[in-house]
């Protein structure tokens, strides 16, 4: 299996890189791409030197441009598709339809990965967007079940890759307006989910209270562990109880499927985080190339090390993490 | 786009679980409201079974029969194979219109060549992808429910520029709580501590839904299984005369338990009289309609174009 690892900017490209990574996916420094974030990913100038490094290493590099423009920035993804052929990307990663029509028609070489934020749960979902667009590979949203996803890849027209590692959302990618709800922008829209620009903590008498957008997320008592907030990690009241109505902060992991998810053919693992440090890339780009090469030693015999699996959960949003969707009780 | 049509209403489908006495009973009752199309089926769960596929159809053919147009909505999120073929049976009907909610149905339906709708679930934020869909088979779509106004005025506005822009319908979700999210788990279920795959249908217990407040009791989301809406009730019927101008021809009111009935006749007698309904009879709260101005959805935004 293809380890595919994020890179927010170049020192972390070449960290993941460095630590074994066999893909990378970047973004340009725009709405064209769902991790829209301040000072994060490459100008247009610095991609050809993003490609070059990886591929010297022998590595692939992937392109994200994976939001859904709307008419008036419709030149912004356009350009995107141009230079991303120029620079030599071995793919891109897309969700519109008018994107991949118009990479098919005027790049036909270039190969096409359709995004998460496509959405694409089922067969015949994909099988649209292969005869459509030629996609060669799809990238699962974190909602299908191991059993679902490796019934999936028996039947797929495309190779599949899926989440390993990371921010664990909730929702289907692609399908959940809840940001743009509270603070009207949202991936689809603009490429951020809950932007930094709509949080706000005060200290008040009840504790420590989060914000975003003036909606009450989250109050923490003093000295308990605080989360980004977002709503789908925030806690409510409903049916006369507060808690965690539809999740906890926690993180994605399945290092333990790893036998289960290369049994089922699935071609590539994907690290979550191009907004997260150098040193996280690094560290967790290196446990997941050990924990591979162990699989393809070790094979049946394969288990989890304590030091991987201790280090996972150290780096983890909410300090602990969950194999979500695939495991069928969390649902 | 030619001529302004008149604006038609239409009813979306029951996105909550609703027994099936109270389903039959609110589409006998809804054959005789002044509606132009329902929408029927299950789009948010399929473990809900209060009428079967072949019901569903048959139910849909029985409205055709009075001079409205059915429409049958497939399922949102799909990921087991007896969901797909739930679709293809409903794809296969022989002569109902279909609404596509996942790529699925699109693909099952450009196959056969047949005519088809799409839903608010589907990805449509620019003109090429409209475009693209209009020439697999697409003559109506519901935009978006984030997809802001001015973005809409541009899409028609281009379509019409290519040549395409009279080959396909426009609706807008202007009324009800707003469909926002779909998860695999189950957020009913969670909330009754049932786990999904022994979920007990707690959904038959909220037949609107299930209330979720902030810390500071202001109400934020609606839980309806594996789907989230907005706390809010979205109302954008009073922009009905300037939707009308871009050139949408729908108005999608999504049922809820209560009142249906008067907000179908406040808002039938209002489009006929070229006025402005007043719903907030029916509205629990200040109601909400941000994202048609560009702003967060559950903001209420002063309208000029809708001041009386």
């Amino acid at each position: 299996m293809e380890l595919v690892a994020p890179a927010g900017n170049l020192p972390s490209l070449k960290a993941a890189i460095d630590n074994g990574a066999d893909a990378v996916y970047i973004g340009m420094r725009n709405d064209t791409n769902a991790r829209h974030f301040p000072g994060l990913n490459f100008e247009e100038s610095n991609l050809a030197k993003a490609v070059f490094y990886a591929h010297v290493a022998g590595a692939k590099a992937f392109l994200a441009i994976n939001t859904y423009p709307q008419p008036q920035g419709w030149a912004r993804w356009q350009r995107a598709v141009d230079v991303a052929d120029d620079a030599g990307f071995d793919a891109l990663i897309v969700a519109d339809m008018g994107v991949m029509e118009y990479a098919a028609s005027r790049h036909p070489n270039l190969r096409l990965h359709l995004s998460v934020q496509a959405s694409a749960t089922n067969r015949h979902a994909l099988g649209l967007y292969q005869q459509q667009f030629g996609i060669r590979r799809a990238v699962l949203p974190r909602v299908l079940s191991l059993e679902q996803v490796t019934r999936l890849a028996k039947h797929s027209p495309v190779d599949l890759e899926v989440f390993a590692f990371g921010s664990l959302c909730i929702m289907v990618e692609g399908r959940c307006q809840l940001s743009s709800y509270a603070t009207g922008k949202s991936p689809n829209l603009c490429g951020a989910c809950s932007p930094a620009e709509f949080v706000a903590w005060h200290s008040t008498a009840d504790g420590l209270e989060s914000r975003l957008n003036g909606l009450l997320m989250d109050r923490f008592p003093a000295g308990t562990v605080t989360g980004y907030p977002v709503i789908c990690k925030g806690r409510f009241r409903a049916a006369d109880s507060v808690y965690h109505v539809i999740e906890e902060p926690t993180s994605l992991n399945t290092i333990e499927l790893l036998p289960l998810l290369a049994k089922a053919g699935i071609k590539a693992i994907k690290i979550e985080g191009r907004q997260r440090g150098t040193a996280y890339v690094a560290q967790v780009t290196r446990i997941w190339r050990a924990a591979l090469d162990a699989l393809s030693t070790q094979k049946d015999a394969f288990t989890v090390r304590h030091e991987w699996a201790e280090s996972l959960a150290g780096i983890s949003e909410g300090a602990h993490t969950t194999l979500g969707a695939y495991h069928r009780p969390w649902q | 786009m030619t001529a302004m049509s008149a604006m038609k209403i239409s009813l979306g489908p029951v996105l909550y679980y609703w027994p099936r006495a109270t389903l039959l009973d609110f589409y006998a009752q809804a054959a005789g409201w002044p509606v132009d199309s329902l929408y029927l089926g299950e789009t948010v769960c399929s473990k809900r079974r209060a009428l079967r596929t072949v019901e569903w159809i048959d139910l849909a053919r029985e409205i055709s029969q009075t001079g409205k147009q059915a429409v049958l909505s497939t399922l949102t999120l799909i990921e087991a194979e007896s969901e797909l073929s739930t679709l293809a049976r409903l794809c296969d009907n022989g002569d109902v219109l279909v609404e596509a909610n996942d790529m699925a149905a699109v693909h099952l339906l450009s196959e056969k060549r047949l005519p088809f709708a799409v839903g608010p679930a589907i990805n449509v934020y620019n003109t090429r992808s409209l475009h693209y869909l209009q020439r697999l088979g697409l003559m109506r779509w519901t935009a978006p429910m984030e997809l802001p106004r001015m973005t809409l005025a541009a899409i028609l506005e281009e379509a019409d520029d290519l040549g395409f822009g009279e080959r396909f319908e426009t609706e807008i979700f202007a009324f009800g709580h707003m469909p926002l999210a779909y998860s695999a788990r189950c957020f009913t279920a969670r909330a009754n501590n049932q786990p999904k795959d022994g979920c007990e249908f707690e959904c038959l217990k909220y037949p609107d839904g299930l209330a979720v407040y902030t810390q500071d009791d202001e109400r934020l989301l609606t839980l309806n299984g594996i789907q989230t809406q907005s706390g809010d009730v979205l109302n954008l019927i009073p922009e009905w005369k300037d939707m009308q101008a871009l050139g949408v021809q729908l108005l999608r009111i999504s049922p809820q338990s209560q009142h249906m009935r008067e907000i179908i006749d406040h808002t039938h007698a209002a489009l006929r009289r070229g006025a402005l309904p007043d719903l907030s009879a029916f509205i629990e709260g200040a109601g909400c309609n941000g994202y048609w101005f560009g702003q967060a959805g559950h903001l209420q935004m002063e309208s000029e174009r809708s001041m009386p």
